[in-house]
């Protein structure tokens, strides 16, 4: 054979050359910039653009960061210091206005000398949810989750702790009631477990708190409703919605899943009445139309209703994200779920939800995130949000008229800060709920 | 605060049956507290402060009467409306009173059932555009971009004058204010219109002011005032003479200063009646005998309201035109106390 091909070939190489490095064309960041951003003629054109573009904006637009003006009294004031610094023909961002009137977009027009109330409250939200976002943490902390909304409610609004009190009592007392009358009826033991505190609500709570007020006045200064404004009324009504909507969502789904008629259309019309009607609707139903139905003279909290209609809202939305959850279980499941003979409530609890929550996990999350950012609506309701009520408040004092976007950015960041924090929590809680490894 | 929630949370839920409705007064009483109706924020006339005490013209009003009707110029909840909810707020029983720069018209009157306690601002509208178009006159402005807020009585003004001039115009509608003069100064509109008080308020805010004319055209009556529900003409008449105290005083030389000296010395029985001091006006329409002299205390009379807040000594420096008094060329003219 050896013979034949070297008749065939005149020269063949016996040894191997040695490596050499690609061509500089071929590697590094030429190579990479090459595949990446000049990979044809449309490419190149595209990426040129895109550059031409980028350069407009920061020419633009960073000269007027960079103569930020963070000491100033007023928008008149920060125009002088930019004037002397950089030019009369220098324009420039009026940070001064954030610095000054910052407590007001966070707090709104909350008592400065009590701002330590929403801070606790705050502060003690991460400590209620805590054992729910992190489940290695010890179960018993679900108490003070429990617990949270009553002492929120008490820290932000003030006024004497009784009320609260008696309002946990009932709900322990339905609790009990609940685990003793169901040895004998479990139906009789739902329907006692709701009459029997409300009933206390309604007739006991009113003479047993003037006289615990009388005997220990433990109380904190009352603030009203209209004293609440920026972020703090955002996160009340947001956390609100968010908390109150998602059980109520799966109830829903799970409604219009049921194979009884009543609470499948019931649930049905909700759904699709809520989801056809815009927010704004809804918030103005709960300013004004409210107002025409109530007996006069009732005091019903404004902020209170706003929630009540933003979770109806936002619960319409979850109940569909998670009725696709639902739907994309494979039909096994629930057989399955009957064949090991389990009734209706402990296989929702046990093998279609978890999985059906855990497919929904993203839409859930989008559908909050969108919801918080709702909350900015209203403004349309007369109260302050912190993205145009509380900033047209500050441009209507002569200082600061004339300022247009420095709180719009501001306000901007932290909606983005508080919205990306919810998104990567979800993109965690993904990961760590994968049971399919593939 | 829980147990109203919970009161509230029960009525909704239909187990309390409606009660008949007292009058205004009595509930303003037993409430302890003026819910007043203002402008979510106009410079000058109603807008809260770095700490969230509401300052301006309109706010001066809620105080006055809420130191008549209560004996506390600052128990007032300051209810901050939208020109689109303003008048279902009042309908509604949400506020006592409609202090929010509010344009007395016929159909206001008549059809939304408002009734106007008086005028404390007599307001025209106006434009105004950058000083190198050139322009000296509205009749100038055919075929210019207008800007101009929307749910107001400005829009309808300017629709009318433009077609009653044979001139055309495109609108460009804003929200608010601060967007109007957004948009104007981003040369979105050749002319921005609105009251003239206004105008001159987010001139005097601007940069370069002196860049920018005021057109010497007002173009409609716009006469500002308090206006509260149709029905209560008891409460109607406590808010009206209030008003009335104030322009009253100022006409006669009452100030928050000599109040009280001049209620123990003055001779002058029109100001003895004005303050209590001879005849029972107060008890006429169920409060006592001071209810003017403390509305007067609590922010001053009309002209000091007008030059602490929106006079020429401040920044947005209005002067007082036809806001002076009737004795001084202007349409001030309080009826008199008897």
């Amino acid at each position: 054979m050896s013979d034949l091909h070297a008749q065939t070939v005149p020269y063949v190489r016996d040894t191997m050359l040695p490596e050499q490095s690609p061509p500089a064309a071929q590697s590094g960041a030429v190579r990479w910039l090459r595949e990446n951003l000049f990979s044809s003629w449309f490419n190149a054109a595209l990426t040129l653009l895109g550059v031409a573009v980028i350069y407009f904006f920061i020419a633009h637009y960073f000269p007027w960061f960079r103569h930020g003006v963070w000491n100033a009294a007023s928008l008149q004031e920060c125009r002088a210091i930019i004037a002397e610094k950089w030019g009369p023909e220098a324009s420039g961002a009026c940070w001064a206005v954030i610095r000054e009137r910052w407590n007001q977009i966070i707090f709104g027009f909350y008592p400065t000398e009590l701002y330590w109330r929403p801070i606790l409250t705050f502060v003690l939200l991460f400590v209620a949810m805590a054992p729910v976002l992190y489940t290695q943490l010890p179960r018993v902390l679900l108490w003070g989750t429990v617990a949270y909304p009553l002492v929120a409610m008490w820290l932000l609004w003030g006024g004497s702790i009784w009320p609260v009190v008696m309002i946990a009592f009932g709900f322990m007392l339905g609790g009990v009631i609940l685990r003793i009358v169901s040895r004998w009826s479990a139906l009789g033991a739902l329907v006692a477990a709701i009459v029997v505190p409300v009933l206390f609500w309604a007739f006991l709570m009113g003479p047993i708190d003037d006289d615990l007020s009388y005997i220990a006045p433990i109380a904190l200064r009352p603030i009203g409703s209209d004293q609440f404004g920026g972020f703090l009324l955002a996160i009340v009504i947001g956390v609100g919605g968010i908390v109150m909507s998602l059980p109520l969502g799966i109830m829903l789904a799970l409604g219009r899943q049921s194979d009884m008629f009543l609470i499948k259309t019931l649930s049905v019309v909700f759904i699709e009445f809520i989801r056809g009607v815009p927010l704004i609707t809804l918030l103005f139903v709960a300013s004004t139309l409210l107002n025409y139905f109530l007996p006069p003279g009732t005091n019903f909290d404004i902020i209170l209703r706003v929630m009540i209609l933003v979770t109806l809202f936002s619960a319409a939305y979850i109940a569909e994200v998670i009725r696709g959850g639902l739907a994309a279980l494979p039909r096994g499941q629930y057989e399955a779920a009957d064949a090991l003979g389990l009734e209706y409530w402990r296989a929702q609890r046990l093998i279609i939800l978890p999985q059906a929550l855990k497919i929904s996990i993203p839409g859930i999350v989008s559908t909050f995130i969108g919801m918080f950012k709702d909350t900015t609506l209203v403004t349309f309701v007369g109260l302050y949000d912190p993205l145009k009520s509380i900033p047209d408040a500050i441009r209507n004092n002569f200082e600061w008229k004339g300022i247009y976007w420095e709180p719009f950015i501001f306000v901007g960041v932290i909606f983005f800060v508080l919205n990306f924090a919810m998104s990567r929590y979800s993109m965690y809680l993904e990961r760590r709920l994968q049971r399919d490894h593939h | 605060m829980k147990r109203t929630v919970c009161l509230g949370a029960l009525a909704i839920t239909g187990l309390s049956a409606g009660f008949a409705s007292a009058t205004t007064l009595e509930d303003v009483k037993a409430r302890g507290e003026l819910n007043c109706g203002v402008n979510s924020g106009l410079v000058g006339f109603a807008t809260p402060d770095a700490n969230g005490n509401w300052v301006g013209f309109d706010v001066a009003i809620c105080k006055a009467v809420a130191a008549a009707v209560l004996g506390d110029g600052s128990k007032v909840k300051y209810v901050p409306l939208s020109s689109q909810n303003r008048f279902t707020a009042l309908s509604s029983g949400e506020v006592d009173i409609l202090s929010r720069n509010t344009t007395w018209t016929f159909s206001r009157d008549v059809d939304l059932k408002l009734d106007f306690a008086g005028v404390n601002y007599y307001d025209g509208q106006g434009f105004m555009v950058r000083k190198d178009l050139g322009v000296t006159s509205a009749k100038e402005l055919d075929g210019s971009t207008v800007c101009i807020q929307t749910g107001t009585t400005t829009e309808l003004n300017l629709a009318d004058y433009f077609k009653a001039n044979g001139m055309e115009y495109q609108p460009v509608s804003v929200d608010t204010n601060a967007e109007g003069e957004q948009q104007f100064l981003a040369g979105a509109c050749d002319s921005y219109t609105t009251d003239a008080s206004g105008l001159a308020a987010t001139r005097a805010a601007f940069a370069n002011p002196d860049d920018y004319v005021i057109l010497p055209e007002i173009i409609s009556k716009e006469p500002l005032g308090p206006a509260v529900r149709h029905g209560d003409n008891e409460w109607g008449d406590i808010v009206r003479w209030t008003l009335n105290a104030l322009i009253a005083a100022e006409e006669y030389g009452v100030t928050s200063t000599n109040v009280e000296e001049l209620a123990s010395s003055s001779e002058n029985p029109e100001v003895r009646r004005l303050l209590g001091q001879e005849g029972d006006l107060g008890a006429m329409f169920g409060l006592d005998a001071d209810w003017a002299k403390r509305a007067i205390m609590a922010g001053g009379n009309y002209g000091e309201i007008f030059a602490a807040t929106i006079g020429e000594s401040t920044p947005i420096g209005l002067a007082r035109g036809l806001n002076a008094q009737w004795t001084q060329g202007g349409l001030l003219y309080a009826p008199p106390f008897r």
